[in-house]
């Protein structure tokens, strides 16, 4: 297992007689190669929650285990995690500061104490990754579009060879096209085996792209499962501040109507199929 | 009436080198015209960087005009004096609701603007009031801000624009950060002050969804106007829409595919009960 979390709480005031939990005993594990999609309402915990896995926050109690070791340890590596699990913050294209976009992503790479040589490898290797063009890797980072500038601070991320890819809310503020790209590099980097754990407000954005949904609701964890059965809950999902696809709501109403067909539906493409076949064509 | 007329507005971006001199200019918005009726509920798509927020931000003189001209219920918006009689008729929301909310509590951020415009105090405890009313945030007077939903701090940021009462409010991209619930209040309160005040609404978004119900849409590429119609239309312009970097909503594109697979649908399907309905005369 890559990462456990064993019933791990947190909570800001831990004086107070009863504390409040902004993370409240939660479980989950996670395995190499898997693409986690991780929603709640704005407050739920999930950026608590994210924290944790690469020891930026150390839960109140409760343990997180990257390959089998507790990471809040003494003495553990928090260098090392670091850069096995790379967390890519909201809007991380404001931590740009270099001269160059090439330098910003060496960044990284230069601070584990690379050499020159090894730096640049690296982060050409991470633009490619992120489809960043190469006639770019000059110019100033503050001159780039807004799609870019993103990708150029996912490479940063990506040039310390992460095994864990955490993306918190990675296409807000994107065009539609943006967050297209934006997902599909998330989507590459999990075919070639990194581990994916994507926090979204987007229903659309998760039913298309991640095998898991893992639903947070004040502080509390209360589904991990596949997105069919995640969504086919979707009144539940309202009440905590959430939806299901618009493509949803379409099955449900065609149901509703007397139509016979599947509602564990959230994709415009199995949704025409799913159509399509109600109507013999 | 036309309350927003925009004449072939230019704006650029110009950089100067170490000397000074201009290095680079970059035409952000190119030559844009384009006219608002009071009462409007306009909404501005474009890709990243096609200018939709500078353009808006030419209304409330944020930004002066390279070159054009912008008028704003008849004042020339960038030789108007005082500018604040600019700002009061025309208001911005932004992106971040934490960026634009400084009171301690619900009651104090929704003063601050009329109190700095000098309103005594009797008036404004009751447009306070009114205000959170019709921003459906009354319940929330006496809470600390920091402790709400992304989409409340958005509507006690609406709550403080209405305290000015302004004729326009602009939106840039105001649900960009909050979660489906918290887009919908915003969308909603939007509607509602549009409907019941009157209020020109000019709404800024990338979430396609959330514009099916203007009254009109504007569509921007590369700094210029390349699109304006009635939901319905641009919706049904898929093509069009793609080359500019954007798409339709979900629904929309659902109603395209099938009836390219043969349905007989009609185009610019935009809600789903309007498209289980078309549905349902076929069976």
């Amino acid at each position: 297992m890559q990462i456990e979390v064993k019933d791990v709480c947190y909570t800001y005031t831990p004086e107070a007689e009863q504390p409040k939990f902004a993370v409240d005993h939660v479980s989950f594990s996670v395995e190499e190669g898997e693409f986690i999609a991780l929603i709640g309402h704005t407050g739920s915990g999930k950026s608590t929650l994210i924290q944790f896995l690469d020891g930026l926050l150390k839960p109140t109690s409760g343990e997180v285990l990257f390959h089998g070791e507790n990471v809040a340890a003494k003495g553990y590596d928090l260098k090392t995690l670091r850069q096995k699990v790379g967390l890519v913050f909201q809007y991380p294209e404001y931590q740009l500061f270099e001269t160059t976009v090439l330098k910003d992503v060496c960044y990284g790479p230069k601070n584990m104490g690379l050499p020159k040589e090894e730096q640049e490898a690296r982060a050409k290797e991470a633009l490619s990754l992120v489809r960043f063009p190469e006639a770019s890797y000059e110019k100033s980072p503050f001159d780039l579009s807004g799609g870019r500038k993103r990708r150029a601070a996912i490479a940063g991320i990506l040039a310390m060879k992460p095994e864990v890819l955490i993306l918190d809310e990675p296409t807000a503020g994107l065009d539609p096209e943006g967050r297209e790209d934006i997902l599909n590099v998330c989507r590459n980097l999990n075919d070639q085996g990194i581990t994916v754990i994507l926090v979204s407000h987007s229903m659309e954005d998760v039913a298309e792209y991640a095998k898991r949904i893992l639903v947070m609701n004040q502080g509390k964890l209360i589904y991990d499962a596949p997105p069919e059965k995640v969504f086919s809950d979707w009144r539940k999902l309202e009440e905590i501040g959430l939806s299901a696809p618009e493509v949803t709501y379409v099955m449900e109403g065609l149901r509703k109507a007397g139509f016979d067909v599947r509602t564990d539906v959230f994709t415009v493409e199995k949704a025409k199929e799913e159509i399509l076949r109600v109507f013999g064509k | 009436m036309n309350i927003i007329e925009i004449l072939n507005l230019v704006h650029e971006y110009r950089e100067l080198d170490e000397e000074g001199n201009e290095a680079e200019a970059l035409r952000a918005v190119d030559g844009v015209s384009l006219t608002v009726e009071e009462g409007e509920f306009i909404a501005i798509l474009g890709h990243n960087g096609s200018g939709k927020s500078t353009l808006a931000k030419h209304v409330n003189a944020l930004l002066t005009p390279t070159e054009g001209t912008v008028y704003l219920s008849g004042m020339n918006v960038a030789e108007h004096k005082p500018i604040w009689e600019v700002r009061r008729e025309a208001g911005m929301i932004f992106q971040n609701p934490d960026n634009q909310i400084i009171g301690t509590s619900v009651e104090e951020d929704v003063a601050f603007g009329p109190e700095n415009m000098g309103i005594p105090t009797e008036e404004l405890l009751k447009r306070v009031e009114v205000s959170l009313e019709k921003a459906g945030m009354a319940a929330y007077r006496l809470h600390s801000p920091n402790k709400l939903s992304g989409g409340q701090k958005q509507r006690v940021a609406i709550a403080g624009m209405l305290a000015m009462r302004p004729k326009v409010i602009l939106m840039d991209e105001p649900t960009a950060m909050l979660d489906p619930v918290g887009r919908k209040e915003v969308l909603e309160t939007m509607h509602e002050l549009n409907r019941q005040e009157g209020i020109t609404v000019v709404f800024i978004t990338h979430y396609m969804e959330e514009v099916v119900d203007a009254d009109r849409i504007v569509v921007m590429k590369d700094g210029k106007l390349v699109m304006n119609g009635a939901p319905r239309e641009v919706f049904s312009r898929l093509e069009e829409l793609e080359e500019c970097h954007l798409t339709a909503p979900e629904v929309t594109r659902l109603a395209a595919e099938l009836k390219k697979a043969g349905l007989d649908l009609p185009d610019g399907v935009l809600s789903v009960d309007e498209l289980v309905n078309a549905l349902c005369r076929l069976k």
